[in-house]
């Protein structure tokens, strides 16, 4: 609600925040129509409309753009855009419940246990298709990230971001042993584990989307309900008490949302480091600590940062692809060097 | 001096603090792992008895035993020997310049930059355009010493914080997994089932070359590590303690880490990421050792016996031919854990 009060300064943080976030939503449209555009056969704009609306006939060329806009094109945009908002949000509502900057559902032990599930799916029931072992991995996923936080949040080393980092290191190194044991016994399984590792939005189903993307919704709709409660569970549980927040009820929406956000998108393309974390940063900076305008910033950035990432990775090694998990690794590493040169994270 | 502390002993310049306790500990380690050694090398799909062993090893055994000794088991466990020794020494050293306990190689992105140069080599195909076997552990040195160079510019903000430098090098860590995650994408799946082999940490089919290479590189780090090791110990009092003693710790930091990244680098490229042993050998020799501070020579002994141990039981027990890492990682990762929950139950009470 807009506030007409005497003093006008009070109304335009506000205002500002909802601008930016419709310049982020316009951005993230112009990068939706570029993805649809860029690829390995550059498309003209007419040609992508007569791709997705168009009668092909008969002209073997409408046809194949056709086919390209339709099976390639359209399903990579839209999982990058449902991806990228899904980790977006899961990277800010965990740094928001942490109460820990480096927090990332990526960094911590997520993804190596999505790929030790999957391995493990794959060596143990012979899965072969993404349908099947998304399962698994969401399962994995789940409960890595449970057991990373469940460790770091022990006794009073709970805000302390080495902590955090060196419980999900070491979750990880030792889930990529387990891992690489499985593989090395299977080959099938190293073929299969080599592809979902890189984290890739290409070559995803519009089966395995749609089971996604409605464990995102979900994950959304609850991370929404809980965003009054992150910014009162951030002035101290006790305080919170006193403002008569429900604090365990919080804190598990909370981190359901988060399971079901990073563990849909981890399970459909693959795992994905540093995204979470970077646009919860670039959200802090751009509104402010109020977590109600924190989080839908963080999800439309991600889903703009997964956008790009992708296209960069379709045009940076032509021929080949760089898978966007990779990209987006690539930048997130100096990344987190630069802020933590700058001092962002404070040793508890 | 009074009676009730340990007497001091001056050699020339030197001087140290007789301490009988770790003395003793590390005389005992030493010679487990001499034991170790020697059951590695005596078991096999040829066993032979450790008398015989002994036999060999002093050139008084037979034709048979020397041939099977020589030429198949003595360079391996000679590799996991060498390479036990630089992890463990290399983890004590990286988790006194950060004064962490769980900095070690593996947390700082120093192996993981290894492994992706040898990746990068497996799949490339490159294995033998750069010199065969050579190659690879070339690959694998270079890699984790520019690694560790990257971690050290970007922790680097007017000296070195241990605290920037753990954050900073699992970051690094990260890209450097993704690009390895990358190359192993792109490569034929031959050469991947070659690269996961070695990824994973093994002392499968060692040869002498590999045994004279990391002994000499070793060797000299060690040195180097022991000779500027007396100015290690006023910096875990924390660098302005340490600037009061004396000590010129920028300048000893760089040397050490320097030491670190290099001997993880040699440890690698003779036996592949092996996980872990760098973080676990320096702990266990710390308390062992009842020292405050992870002590370099038990560090080094413990590593070796860890590896070696690993690998016999990897041989004895598991099936078809799984590499050491993986035990490693079994013995590791609840360590690890153990780790974490002391501190953080340490830092509540």
């Amino acid at each position: 609600m807009e506030q007409r009060g005497p003093d006008p300064a009070a109304a335009s943080p506000r205002r500002r925040r909802l601008t930016g976030l419709a310049c982020l939503v316009v951005l993230l449209a112009a990068g939706a129509v570029l993805s649809l555009v860029i690829g390995a056969r550059a498309l003209s704009p007419a040609e992508v409309w007569q791709g997705l609306f168009g009668d092909p006939g008969t002209d073997q060329r409408l046809v194949e753009i056709t086919l390209i806009v339709q099976t390639l094109r359209v399903p990579r945009t839209v999982l990058a855009v449902v991806a990228g908002l899904a980790l977006g949000v899961a990277g800010a509502v965990i740094q928001g419940h942490t109460r820990n900057p480096i927090a990332d559902t990526g960094l911590l032990g997520v993804n190596a246990g999505a790929s030790f599930a999957v391995v493990l799916a794959v060596h143990l029931f012979g899965l072969q298709n993404p349908l099947q072992y998304m399962w698994f991995a969401f399962l994995g996923a789940a409960a890595s990230g449970v057991v990373v936080f469940g460790l770091s949040s022990l006794g009073r080393g709970a805000g302390n971001p080495l902590t955090l980092v060196l419980a999900g290191q070491g979750v990880t190194i030792f889930l990529t042993a387990m891992t690489g044991a499985v593989a090395l016994s299977d080959k099938q399984a190293l073929d299969v584990l080599r592809f979902f590792n890189a984290g890739s939005v290409q070559g995803v189903g519009w089966d395995v989307i749609i089971v996604a993307s409605v464990f995102v919704a979900i994950g959304l709709f609850l991370a929404a309900l809980n965003l009054p409660a992150i910014n009162l569970l951030n002035l101290g549980d006790d305080v919170a008490r006193g403002l008569g927040v429900n604090i365990a009820l919080g804190r598990t929406v909370g981190v359901l949302a988060v399971t079901l956000l990073a563990g849909a998108a981890t399970a459909a393309c693959g795992p994905i480091a540093f995204l979470g974390l970077m646009v919860a940063h670039v959200a802090r900076w751009l509104t402010g600590p109020d977590y109600r305008f924190l989080v839908p910033f963080a999800g439309v950035l991600g889903a703009v940062v997964l956008l790009f990432g992708d296209m960069v990775g379709r045009l940076a090694v032509r021929p080949a692809e760089l898978q966007a998990g990779i990209v987006i690794s690539l930048v997130g590493a100096p990344f987190v060097a630069a802020l933590v040169w700058l001092g962002k994270f404070r040793q508890a | 001096m009074s009676t009730r502390m340990h007497p001091g002993v001056r050699v020339g310049r030197w001087s140290w603090v007789w301490r009988p306790w770790i003395a003793l500990v590390t005389l005992l380690l030493a010679a487990a792992t001499f034991l170790v050694f020697c059951v590695s090398i005596s078991v096999g799909d040829f066993t032979i008895e450790l008398g015989a062993v002994f036999r060999t090893l002093v050139g008084q055994g037979e034709r048979v035993d020397e041939f099977v000794i020589f030429d198949l088991r003595l360079p391996r466990a000679l590799v996991g020997l060498i390479a036990g020794v630089a992890l463990g020494i290399s983890g004590a050293l990286t988790q006194s310049v950060a004064r962490n306990p769980l900095a070690s190689p593996d947390v700082l992105g120093i192996t993981s930059g290894a492994s992706a140069t040898a990746v990068f080599v497996v799949t490339a195909g490159g294995g033998a355009a750069l010199g065969g076997s050579l190659g690879l552990p070339a690959a694998a040195l270079l890699g984790g010493l520019l690694t560790g160079l990257l971690v050290y510019f970007l922790a680097w903000k007017k000296g070195i914080d241990g605290f920037r430098l753990i954050l900073v090098g699992v970051s690094v860590n990260a890209a450097m997994q993704a690009l390895t995650t990358w190359l192993l994408a792109l490569a034929d799946i031959r050469d991947v089932a070659r690269a996961q082999a070695w990824l994973v940490g093994s002392l499968n089919a060692r040869s002498w070359t590999e045994v004279w290479t990391s002994l000499w590189l070793m060797t000299a780090l060690v040195l180097v590590v022991l000779f500027v090791a007396f100015q290690l110990r006023p910096m875990h009092f924390g660098d302005d303690v340490a600037a009061g003693l004396g000590v010129r710790y920028g300048a000893v930091r760089a040397v050490l880490l320097l030491c670190a990244v290099l001997l993880a680098g040699v440890a690698v490229s003779a036996a592949g990421p092996v996980p872990f042993v760098a973080l676990v050998g320096p702990q266990i020799a710390m308390r062992l050792l009842r020292s405050p501070v992870p002590p370099l020579v038990a560090s080094g002994l413990f590593g070796a016996l860890l590896l070696i141990g690993s690998d016999l039981v990897a041989r004895v027990v598991l099936p078809n031919d799984l590499p050491v890492g993986i035990v490693t990682a079994v013995i590791g990762g609840p360590f690890l854990v153990y780790l974490l929950v002391r501190a953080n139950v340490k830092r509540a009470a």
